[in-house]
């Protein structure tokens, strides 16, 4: 599908291949709460294939105003002040898609979100994918289809590898419950940290 | 001249109601009569109709203008008309002065048909479940099943959350805009200053001024003045006014120096000139009164449990009476229902007023919510 891209500063991929991955694992007319869920088209598509009914949340007004054209029920707030309106285990899952490396508060907002879902699902580009690798090495920040900043207009401060995603849900009482790693839309199972440029994560928090 | 996008020139029609109608208080009305307009046709299977919902001060001329008075624009002619958000081409818009109005429908300067005299001060406190009633009468009367939408800015918000609880399944969409679920202390506080300086003014005679051939305008226009302050923000007031003096100079007295005294002072002789006093009382009372959660135990969220419409909540940055936390109080209560809901937030500088303000990205977002309403 076409992800129509957004005027405003959360971060967009040209190519969502997560998004396919994302509707895999969403259970027919589950909750879901997608946070930083742009112009609402992952919403739109799991309710079209998932009859899946939710909200998204955004800050800004130009996705606000998207995902009220798109349909989509959009609640305006930063995400950086938590899920206070959010009652726990309210949502089946909470949707992370593209929006974790640009948190600031990356630790709170996981903890938050498993809070309110019962699942999450976190996707995001991987900064160990082997083309990002040998920009760096070459001397360079990367550019690439799934980080299309430079590095001084990128909305991008937590980026991370798969490796470091995986310590991190270790180090903080996440478990893994399903990974993908994908390139161009197809799941990569050789060497996934190195050759997938995009990862999504299914995660609950471990009791 | 209308602009292009406006109605037009509209004429208010008139219905009588003949079956008494119990307020929430207990007081009952015989009969009554009420003053509304209607923009835009209605369709064959009569699902485009949408009621606007005024405000303290407004009334039922929302949109467009008269033959005989061109200049006298309906208060929020700048969001519905043909291509406006509120699309008349789309939808079939309905403005009703609420009972206790001072516009045409019956309220305390109407004739008592016991008495031959105004009702005056004893017009029974209407509530805005009271005007919901009212506005369902009127839409039996006209014909309309179920509303595409029911919304309204501030006061008229909160008779369009009102709808959804009260007949449910007779609206669709519901926008509530710069509303709140009840009124805080210090809101109350204001009210109830404006309140003091009508009752205390000497002309207010125990609300019966009709037959004194005065009215108390000094306390109703301190009464405006006071709440015009709380409508705009400390900011825009700033921006509009400054410190600016009229003559340039301090004149050490105490006439009109600062040009804030003198726009403030000529809101309120404006207001005084063309509002009724008891209504103004009422209208605040509504307000005061209003709080859907008090027969839940204080839980808006087990209030909304019977609502099933989809909702728009919209609340400007700079607005303190009814700040956007009181708007989010009702997005949460609408979440906890897994209601349909969407929550805007509008970066405006004007306060309370904002939304009466043309502001591009607010009026953008009403016309897609709009544009979405399958008819």
């Amino acid at each position: 599908m076409v992800y129509q891209g957004m005027h405003h500063d959360a971060p967009t991929i040209v190519s969502r291949g997560d998004f396919a991955a994302i509707a895999e694992w969403v259970r027919p007319r589950a909750k879901i709460l997608d946070l930083g869920c742009g112009d609402g088209t992952l919403l739109r598509y799991l309710a079209e294939t998932r009859e899946a009914r939710g909200y998204g949340v955004e800050i800004t007004d130009d996705a606000v105003l998207a995902c009220v054209k798109n349909g989509v029920n959009i609640i305006q707030s930063d995400l950086e002040s938590g899920l206070s309106a959010f009652e726990s285990g309210s949502f089946d899952y909470v949707i992370l898609s593209q929006t974790l490396q640009a948190m600031r508060h990356t630790e709170e907002l996981v903890r938050e979100m498993l809070r309110v879902g019962r699942e999450g699902i976190v996707s995001f580009p991987n900064f160990g994918y082997w083309r990002n690798r040998l920009q760096v090495a070459l001397g360079n920040m990367p550019v690439s289809d799934a980080l299309p900043y430079q590095w001084f207009d990128t909305p991008n401060v937590h980026l991370c590898t798969v490796a470091d995603f995986e310590s991190f849900c270790s180090q903080h009482g996440v478990r893994i419950l399903e990974r993908r790693v994908l390139h161009q839309g197809a799941e990569v199972t050789t060497l996934p940290n190195l050759l997938g440029s995009i990862a999504v994560f299914r995660i609950e928090a471990m009791k | 001249m209308p602009e292009p996008g406006s109605v037009g020139a509209v004429a208010a029609q008139t219905l009588q109601f003949t079956t008494p109608l119990k307020f929430r208080s207990g007081a009952i009305l015989d009969a009554y009569q009420l003053v509304y307009e209607t923009y835009g046709e209605l369709n064959a299977a009569r699902s485009n109709a949408v009621l606007i919902c005024h405000a303290l001060s407004g009334n039922h001329h929302v949109a467009g203008n008269y033959e005989d008075n061109p200049r006298n624009l309906g208060w929020w002619d700048n969001i519905v008309g043909p291509g406006k958000p509120i699309d008349t081409r789309k939808f079939h818009v309905i403005g009703v002065n609420n009972l206790g109005g001072c516009h045409g429908s019956t309220g305390p300067s109407s004739i008592d048909p016991a008495t031959g005299k105004p009702y005056g001060p004893r017009f029974p406190v209407v509530t805005v479940d009271d005007w919901v009633e009212a506005q369902a009468r009127l839409a039996d009367h006209l014909g309309i099943e179920q509303f595409a939408a029911v919304l309204g800015g501030s006061l008229g918000g909160m008779q369009a959350l009102q709808w959804s609880l009260t007949h449910p399944e007779r609206v669709r969409h519901v926008l509530s805009i710069a509303a709140a679920p009840k009124l805080t202390a210090q809101n109350i506080a204001f009210n109830d200053v404006a309140r003091q300086a009508i009752l205390t003014d000497p002309d207010f005679h125990g609300g019966d001024f009709y037959e004194h051939g005065t009215s108390p305008r000094r306390g109703l226009r301190l009464a405006r003045m006071l709440g015009h302050i709380t409508y705009l923000s400390d900011d825009s007031m700033a921006e509009k006014f400054g410190r600016e003096l009229r003559s340039g100079a301090l004149s050490f007295g105490f006439d009109v120096e600062f040009e804030i005294e003198s726009y403030l002072r000529y809101q309120g002789d404006k207001f005084a000139d063309r509002f009724d006093a008891n209504t103004y009382l009422l209208m605040t009372k509504a307000l005061d009164y209003f709080d859907p959660a008090l027969d839940h135990g204080g839980d808006l969220s087990a209030a909304f449990r019977g609502a099933r419409a989809n909702f728009l909540v919209v609340a400007f940055s700079s607005d303190w009476r009814f700040s956007p936390g009181r708007s989010q109080e009702i997005v949460k209560a609408l979440l906890d229902n897994e209601l349909d809901v969407s929550y805007a937030q509008i970066q405006s500088a004007h306060g309370h007023d904002s939304f009466l303000m043309v502001d591009p990205h607010y009026h953008e977002v009403m016309r897609a919510y709009m544009a979405n309403i399958t008819v």
